[in-house]
């Protein structure tokens, strides 16, 4: 891999390249005195106490995303259940539907409550919505990431009219007012698939979701990545590729896509916790997921509902929600900073 | 400057347009009766046919979209009676205008964003600047931590706590309640400032970073330690020289933030129950009544270009550097 920062020197070069390496390439340097600047920046996340104890927050929620079946399994109860209705617990509502017991009927039994009107279990909701909404998430996220890019780097690269009218579609995209078109063309997508009549099985509900917020969300990170690919176009390293005759296709992949990893790494941090929010908000409007997919969207606008008589129930969702979107925030801002301790706070 | 607003005027009308005729063609191409929707129970075909000619709908899509965008320049007629100028056609539901919908809900919704904004606007460049100001010490701290920390929480949940707290708990308010402002300013506030405070602190987070580390950033321009140099008082080189400077890029952040703003105003609206454009987008998207759908997209967008355009001319008045010929 030709790169700018091992040409020259390692260590000053870093601050201002923001540069990734993989960790092969950490082990061919071995030996000399200089760190690769994947090494100079794992060894700065590693001082970072925040950042560490927030990556282990956000790997331990994809831990228990995956697990989800598992613990439940272990747990003994399932998401979809109505537990009011089984002969085994007569009384886990009382006579106005709402859980039976104090906190939301939280007992070793339930450990989290019960739902109220249907008595359904909270804890299981709460795995099972986490699962849903983290896969969402990670789809949405990684679409709109490879859709910034690819048109970012196009507009970059080739500049010119090419570049004018990708600039010009990116702005008019940035002109729609997203969360109205989010609700508004949800049933839209969803009747381009499925016959309005019958009913939308689940899968579609959720591809029909991804669509709409993939469409809105990659301008972002293509301006982003457009204004860091004509700062490099011009750059000596890509001048002498191009002088030495690499082909166009080698200079995107092996000089500029490199050095742009770091402002992409950074802004997918971003846009994964948004990701979470938007798919939360549509199936709290209504127009997301349905009954019974279990999802944190869906148990904002159940606690919503009945929050006057069972407040307890909203704060499992809500206090998840949080702590995740804190944790992937701070994660990000050190991530940044590991990479690019130029912008101290 | 009556350039620049013709410019800007004229790229807005064709933003609009863009986005009425993506939102029309898309809409057609979903294999539904919109005749036979609006139809209801008891339909006979020969029903249906009258309402699709009352509707139009027996027209080619490109005549309909003509008919539809010149409506919305200079009105048109319909079996229930003229729609004057700017006409975004009639809803196949109830039968409405859909301007006449739009102009019931918009007031809650432009109170709402409104008041939010400067809500936010206020506390947020001023905490930012006192964060500034004691850069480094406890009170820096303590404004950025929980600065991170609120904005963090989610409207939708913060807003049953906050109403649980001071109206279901302690009864110290009402529930929130939309009141004309025209006809009671005081019952306007009062009515809308939980949900205000809530999305206010929401964003109040992102613009005390901003005007913070802006501010930082100004304090360390030479012009300012050239003021501090020749022994003018920190605070008016505070004030007079830093915020100015500051002002740009943080006038920059709302420009971009706007469309985040009308969607923040739309979540309010469902978590506190009140009846705005976010609540009429909902119910037209469940009928799929694409009129009264797309007018919402379109004055949605309207509505975000218009504040861009106020937010470039304010540009001007900060920055004399920045021309707008």
């Amino acid at each position: 891999m030709t790169s700018p920062v091992e040409a020259e020197d390692a260590q000053a070069s870093t601050a201002l390249d923001e540069e990734t390496e993989s960790k092969a390439d950490g082990k061919e340097t071995k030996g000399h005195t200089g760190r690769s600047p994947g090494q100079l920046m794992w060894a700065r996340f590693k001082r970072d106490r925040t950042g560490v104890v927030c990556a282990w927050v956000v790997i331990a929620y994809f831990a228990i995303a995956l697990l989800a079946p598992v613990i439940s399994w272990l747990y003994g109860k399932d998401p979809y259940t109505l537990y009011a209705l089984e002969p085994d617990y007569p009384f886990l509502l009382d006579d106005f539907e709402m859980p039976a017991g104090d906190l939301g009927g939280m007992s070793g039994e339930f450990w989290f409550g019960v739902e109220p009107v249907i008595g359904r279990d909270v804890f299981t909701m709460l795995l099972y919505g986490m699962r849903t909404s983290l896969f969402m998430a990670f789809i949405i996220t990684f679409l709109s990431v490879a859709t910034g890019v690819l048109i970012g780097m196009v507009s970059g690269f080739f500049g010119g009219k090419v570049d004018y009218w990708l600039g010009r579609t990116t702005d008019f995209f940035l002109a729609f007012p997203s969360q109205l078109f989010f609700i508004a063309f949800m049933p839209i997508v969803i009747a381009l698939f499925v016959d309005p009549a019958d009913e939308t099985p689940t899968y579609l509900r959720a591809v029909a979701m991804v669509l709409v917020t993939w469409f809105l969300g990659w301008m972002g990170m293509a301006r982003l990545v457009r204004s860091s690919v004509l700062s490099l176009r011009e750059r000596e390293f890509v001048e002498a590729a191009k002088v030495s005759g690499a082909s166009r296709w080698r200079i995107v992949r092996k000089e500029i896509l490199p050095n742009i990893v770091t402002p992409i790494l950074v802004q997918g941090t971003y846009m994964l916790p948004s990701a979470i929010l938007s798919i939360a908000f549509l199936s709290f409007v209504g127009v997301g997921f349905v009954e019974p997919t279990p999802d944190w969207g869906r148990m904002f606008a159940i606690g919503a509902q009945n929050y006057e008589q069972n407040p307890t129930y909203m704060f499992f969702p809500g206090i998840a929600l949080f702590v995740f979107v804190l944790a992937f925030n701070l994660l990000g801002d050190s991530v940044r900073d590991a990479f690019d301790p130029k912008t101290g706070r | 400057m009556l350039q620049f607003l013709i410019r800007r005027l004229t790229g807005a009308v064709m933003i609009m347009f863009l986005i009425g005729a993506f939102t029309f063609f898309l809409f057609y191409t979903v294999p539904q009766d919109f005749a036979a929707l609006s139809c209801g129970k008891n339909c006979t075909p020969e029903n249906i046919a009258v309402i699709r000619e009352n509707l139009g709908l027996d027209k080619p899509i490109t005549t309909q979209f003509w008919e539809f965008m010149v409506g919305i320049v200079a009105g048109r007629d319909f079996a229930a009676g003229s729609c004057p100028a700017p006409c975004l056609g009639q809803s196949f539901a109830s039968g409405e205008f859909v301007w006449d919908s739009i102009m019931d809900r918009f007031p809650l919704t432009l109170s709402l964003t409104i008041g939010g904004l400067v809500i936010f606007l206020f506390l947020g460049l001023a905490s930012g600047l006192l964060a500034a100001w004691k850069r480094g010490t406890a009170v820096d701290k303590t404004v950025s931590g929980a600065s991170m920390v609120l904005s963090s929480f989610q409207i939708y949940f913060l807003g049953p706590i906050v109403l649980g707290l001071l109206v279901y708990q302690t009864g110290w308010m009402e529930n929130p309640k939309y009141h004309e402002f025209t006809e009671d300013p005081l019952a306007w506030a009062v009515g809308l400032l939980i949900p205000w405070a809530v999305m206010a602190t929401i964003f109040v987070a992102q613009y005390t970073r901003m005007s913070r580390s802006t501010m930082i950033e100004q304090l360390q321009e030479e012009h300012v330690r050239t003021a501090r140099a020749k022994g003018m008082g920190r605070k008016y080189v505070f004030f007079r020289y830093a915020w100015r400077g500051s002002l740009t890029p943080i006038v920059t952040i709302i420009g971009m933030d706007l469309s985040s703003l009308l969607a923040g105003g739309v979540v309010t609206e469902f978590t506190f129950d009140l009846a705005g454009i976010g609540r009429l987008a909902v119910e037209s998207s469940v009928t799929k009544d694409l009129p009264l759908t797309m007018g919402v997209m379109m004055f949605g967008a309207f509505f975000i270009l218009i504040l861009n355009i106020i937010v470039d001319l304010c540009y001007a008045y900060i920055d004399p550097r920045v021309r707008l010929a």
